[in-house]
């Protein structure tokens, strides 16, 4: 019994050999107030979206996904420690591009159970009636987000990294390799996590959550494909390291490109420039700033 | 406990808190109102969350607009509308929101254990909360409010929902809040009859103006009445009558019952007699054996809370059982409160509703 929780003076006996004490007990310990909270609150949120603290069935698929996005990095660890390759044959910054619908596929699954269940079932102005404020949950459920994100996104190239060094090639090479990878999925949950909750945010309905965000990530992906063939297809690449811009996927690869020493994925690899690259930054933080606007736009109304 | 100065909210279009003054005692204080009579907003300007237009309010002795966080970690707050998420159990909610409170760990599932025992709930706390029924989840929400031990808590319509026997267990959990727990509570209900039975205090509020402030015992002790009602003989063929006349003459207040304080039409048999002291009773039996008509009933009744809704701009006479001879005892000796029965028709309808299920006072 911590020495916080103190009987109240005047209301039920206790004595060392009584259990169960009927009376009220005062709480007189500390109150850790609203930094404290919105600690806690990010923890929650963070260990919800791996289902941890939840039902058993809502674990099943964070968990599945963690594993899928795991797997190619073992498998590839195996091949490159027991055929003694001298590099590995998966570039850091080029695992979460290849994964993307993984990726994808849990932000959809994960960003509506984050905001749109406190929404739905109206827990939000519980919150609002405690020390927090507007910018303490925006700022905790965005942090939880995009850490979960990073964990499902770094524990692969962990993995990548451990292998290589256990298949003994270079130190430095693979440290080097290791960083930009980290820096790169760090700018790919930012903003994978802003924009998954900003669109989660707009509806209390699960289901249209799910949607939209699958919507959000594939469709300009898709299209932004599609204009990039036809615009290497009638001989125009510098349009196609242009127009990586305008989906989320390839704004990381573009960035990654010209910073991070990554391979574009971009058709025949016309990944932007240093020049181009500082717009594709821009525009990233951009995108990242924005969506934390908006959800503090939205948590305005939602109160109690 | 809560301290208001003259405190307004307006929205564009509506005016939700007009100069709204009062004074809140620790104590189980009852805010009645009619729907969008400001309850709900004048209790999110109390936990800081919505700033007054003008005027200013303290509660525990901070300041609302200065101070909203440090209220609110020393305030509880029941919602009105479900918010409790269905797939974790009662128990991880409770201690989340404890958390959320600023408890540490340790101390949070503590007092989620204890205070979930409190409120009622044993085993099927460690069940998700989906399959809760609504008493038990309106358990779980008054627990979130306590689990941090407020100084006070504000239960937004507590008894939303349940049936009678859920109804009478949350109102006495209410009570105990205050007595047991040494828990102030402010709550807000449109059922008068759950906060005469409940509330030290009572606060009226009318169109987001102060209609009335005082304690429960002066709206309801102040003029106790009797209620009786005689048969009739061959000797006495209107026994109610002659009741009147004879109670009349032994100097007695009395007037025919008309409607009840909740509407409700009652017997044109029934007089009501003003309880002066005990002779009342001795007075009203004599006279019943003296006419030699048989009594049927004799019963306390209360005034209630209800009838501080009728107006009193009523002034002429109209009897609302017009079935009984006999002008009525006079008006003007009643409280101004108390001539309820005189009202316009129109308007106890209305009122009426304000008043829900209640059961009559015994």
């Amino acid at each position: 019994m911590p020495p916080e929780t103190t009987t109240a003076p005047g209301r039920g006996h206790r004595s060392q050999d009584v259990i169960h004490n009927i009376g009220y007990r005062d709480y007189s310990g500390p109150r850790l107030g609203r930094a404290y909270a919105r600690r806690s609150l990010f923890s929650q949120s963070l260990r919800g979206a791996y289902g941890l603290g939840r039902s058993a069935k809502s674990k099943v698929l964070p968990m599945t996904l963690f594993g899928v996005m795991c797997l190619p990095a073992a498998i590839v660890v195996a091949v490159a420690v027991t055929t003694k390759m001298n590099r590995l044959p998966m570039e850091y910054t080029r695992y979460a591009i290849y994964l993307q619908a993984v990726i994808g596929l849990y932000l959809a699954a994960q960003a509506p159970q984050s905001v749109s269940r406190d929404l739905r079932f109206k827990t939000v102005p519980l919150y609002f009636s405690r020390p927090i404020e507007r910018v303490d949950y925006v700022v905790a459920k965005f942090a939880a987000m995009a850490s979960a994100l990073f964990v499902l996104t770094a524990t692969p190239l962990l993995v990548l990294y451990v292998g290589a060094l256990l298949a003994k090639l270079d130190f430095a090479e693979q440290t080097k390799g290791f960083g930009q990878g980290l820096v790169s999925v760090t700018l790919l949950s930012l903003l994978f996590a802003g924009i998954g909750l900003v669109v989660a945010a707009l509806t209390p309905r699960r289901g249209f959550g799910v949607a939209g965000v699958i919507a959000v990530l594939t469709i300009p992906y898709g299209a932004v494909t599609t204009v990039q063939g036809i615009a290497l297809a009638s001989d125009n690449p510098s349009l196609v390291s242009w127009l990586g811009l305008f989906s989320p996927i390839t704004l990381v690869d573009g960035v990654q490109t010209a910073f991070l020493g990554a391979t574009s994925a971009f058709p025949e690899t016309h990944g932007p420039g240093t020049g181009a690259g500082v717009v594709y930054l821009a525009v990233l933080l951009g995108v990242i700033a924005g969506s934390y606007g908006l959800l503090m736009s939205r948590y305005r109304k939602a109160g109690l | 406990m809560i301290a208001t100065e003259s405190l307004s909210k307006r929205y564009p279009r509506v005016t939700a808190l007009d100069r709204l003054s009062v004074d809140i005692n620790p104590g189980v204080t009852g805010l009645v109102g009619a729907n969008g009579a400001g309850k709900s907003t004048l209790i999110k300007i109390l936990l800081g969350l919505s700033p007054a237009t003008e005027g200013s309010a303290r509660v525990l002795g901070l300041d609302v607009a200065t101070q909203g966080a440090e209220i609110r970690e020393r305030v509880g707050y029941m919602p009105e509308h479900d918010c409790l998420p269905p797939d974790v159990s009662a128990t991880e909610f409770v201690v989340h929101m404890a958390r959320m409170s600023g408890l540490p760990p340790t101390a949070a599932r503590e007092r989620t254990a204890d205070t979930l025992r409190h409120v009622g709930l044993y085993e099927e706390r460690y069940r998700p909360m989906g399959g809760y029924s609504t008493g038990m989840k309106q358990r779980v929400k008054l627990a979130q409010a306590l689990v941090h031990d407020p100084k006070l808590v504000l239960l937004d319509e507590p008894t939303n929902g349940l049936d009678p026997v859920g109804r009478d267990e949350m109102l006495g959990l209410i009570r105990r809040v205050h007595t047991d727990f040494g828990i102030s509570v402010l709550v807000t209900s449109h059922l008068l009859g759950e906060l005469e039975r409940t509330c030290d205090h009572v606060v009226v509020i009318d169109g987001g103006t102060l209609l009335r402030s005082s304690s429960t015992d002066e709206f309801t002790q102040a003029t106790g009445s009797l209620a009786v009602e005689v048969t009739d003989t061959d000797a006495c063929p209107d026994g109610t009558g002659a009741l009147l006349a004879a109670l009349d003459g032994a100097g007695l207040t009395t007037r025919p019952a008309g409607r009840t304080a909740d509407g409700s039409a009652v017997s044109g048999r029934v007089l009501l007699v003003d309880v002066v002291d005990e002779r009342t009773y001795d007075i009203v039996r004599d006279a019943v054996a003296g006419l030699g008509i048989g009594l049927v009933r004799m019963e306390q009744r209360r005034h209630r809370i209800a009838e501080l809704f009728r107006d009193d701009d009523a002034p002429a006479p109209h009897p609302a059982a017009p079935g009984t001879p006999g002008a009525p005892g006079a008006p003007a000796q009643a409280p101004a409160w108390g001539a309820g029965w005189q009202q316009k028709q129109k308007k106890s309808d209305k009122r009426a509703q304000q008043n829900g299920g209640s059961v009559d006072a015994a």
